[in-house]
């Protein structure tokens, strides 16, 4: 086939010989300024600049309309692949926006788990309750957005189990969590119901640590590590945008994986 | 389409250095600040996932046209062992000058395929570590996630290492950053000091 940007008709060659001195001069001066638009360029990518606001709405507009292709791509009943227990790493990988040492513990006993917005029963849970619940155990990959990784195993309810005991609106778009550490997050209701989604109270059999959420914490197989949120103290389901701590300063919501 | 996948390969560079530098896979070995697109890894990784979709775009309808109207075939291929000594022994004399700057030597060639399938596989590797759930088995058959992740940057290796190449070249032969930036000659220029013959640019 026959390229259709090439013209039908092509001048005669002898043309060029009329110019040859002016397309030399042009040459010349098209690799000047080409090395100067190169070298222009390159210093673009590094300005120190701020980012401006109109690029800075351009970018989170995409941000969020990937957030709608992530969520299409998103398969309710595809498993993350899981490994056998050996493969468990203890003691887990810390990672939050403060040091280790930073971290505050909860005290179980007199910890609580309010509920709110489309839940028909909003009755505060206690740590007994949970684990009064059908216990679900998963050895999954933890994959950080940073790039590292690691096999962490966890036990506890399904969400979904939680969510349908509360009679929670399963139809809602989201579900939002309150955490000790001011870590606010939210998940889309599809990834709320997945398997793989739990409220972790154990974690290679044993009660969380306390650096890891004790007493509870969301652990779900299909999204990135900030989207697991630490020391839930309240749950809401809601039709309106939760947003989260990273999530406000630039970083996708959806985050799967 | 050569100019807006050059700008968005800067772009995807670029920010994959950004996104790289939170969490080095060699260990010392950093990106500072002036290379890196976005201020810190949320922007880096909001530009690689804008840049994402200009690149797959972009390169769709580039091969698409290539292999529709066969200009990819006639331009890319065949690629002859002599041709290819032939092209390596004149450069090592320092003949460079393309006397038909529409005809691709043979190292070209090999080059310019090789930079084709190394784009392709960034986006496998890329769609891999985007996705390690919902495609792992894509996963597993590139060694894990890990292994996906060294893979997308050992291609992003590969083709920073093509641009510097194939940059220098262009700037060597300025006939042909002309012409690139008018749209390139539809005809071939009459050899210097040749018998006049005239070089016929495209066997079309």
């Amino acid at each position: 086939m026959r390229s259709p940007f090439r013209p039908g008709v092509v001048p005669d060659a002898a043309i060029l010989d009329d110019h040859r001195s002016l397309v030399r001069s042009l040459e010349r001066r098209g690799l000047i300024r080409g090395g100067l638009s190169l070298g222009a360029l390159v210093m673009l990518t590094g300005c120190d600049v701020k980012r401006p606001e109109a690029v800075e709405s351009a970018l989170l507009a995409i941000s969020r309309l990937n957030d709608g292709v992530q969520a299409l791509l998103f398969d309710p009943d595809k498993l993350a692949p899981t490994y056998p227990a050996s493969m468990i790493l203890r003691p887990p990988k810390f990672n939050a926006y403060y040091d280790v040492t930073k971290v505050k513990p909860v005290d179980g006993a007199s910890w609580r788990l309010e509920l709110s917005g489309r839940i028909a029963d909003k009755r505060p849970w206690t740590v007994s309750q949970l684990n009064a619940l059908p216990q679900t155990s998963m050895v999954i990959k933890h994959i950080c957005v940073e790039g590292w990784s690691y096999i962490g195993g966890w036990t506890g309810p399904q969400l979904r189990t939680f969510l349908e005991h509360v009679g929670a609106d399963l139809r809602a778009r989201y579900v939002a969590f309150k955490t000790a550490d001011q870590y606010p997050s939210s998940i889309d209701m599809a990834t709320a119901l997945h398997p793989q989604t739990l409220l972790a109270t154990q974690y290679g059999g044993d009660t969380l640590a306390a650096p890891f959420g004790y007493p509870a914490r969301l652990r779900t197989a299909t999204k990135l590590g900030y989207k697991n949120p630490k020391w839930i103290t309240a749950i809401e389901v809601t039709n309106t945008y939760p947003g989260g701590f990273w999530e406000e300063k630039g970083f996708s919501w959806f985050a799967g994986i | 389409m050569h100019w807006v996948n050059a700008a968005t390969m800067l772009v995807m560079i670029t920010s994959g250095w950004g996104i790289y530098d939170d969490d080095v896979i060699i260990r010392g070995f950093h990106f500072s600040s002036f290379w890196r697109l976005g201020d810190w890894a949320a922007w880096s990784l909001n530009w690689h996932f804008a840049g994402m979709w200009v690149l797959v775009i972009n390169g769709l309808a580039y091969l698409i046209y290539g292999l529709a109207t066969g200009r990819l075939r006639e331009r890319l291929l065949p690629i002859r062992m002599s041709d290819l000594i032939r092209t390596v022994v004149d450069t090592l004399h320092l003949k460079i000058a393309h006397e038909d700057i529409t005809v691709y030597n043979a190292v070209q060639k090999l080059l310019y395929i090789g930079v084709i399938l190394a784009a392709i596989a960034q986006v496998v590797t890329g769609l891999a570590i985007w996705k390690p759930v919902q495609f792992s088995g894509l996963v597993s058959l590139l060694g894990g996630f890990q292994t996906a992740r060294v893979l997308h940057f050992v291609g992003m290796a590969a083709i920073v290492g093509f641009v510097i190449v194939h940059v220098a070249l262009a700037l060597l032969v300025p006939k042909t950053l002309w012409a690139m930036l008018s749209g390139g000659p539809c005809l071939a220029v009459r050899g210097e000091g040749s018998e006049g013959q005239l070089q016929q640019g495209h066997p079309t």
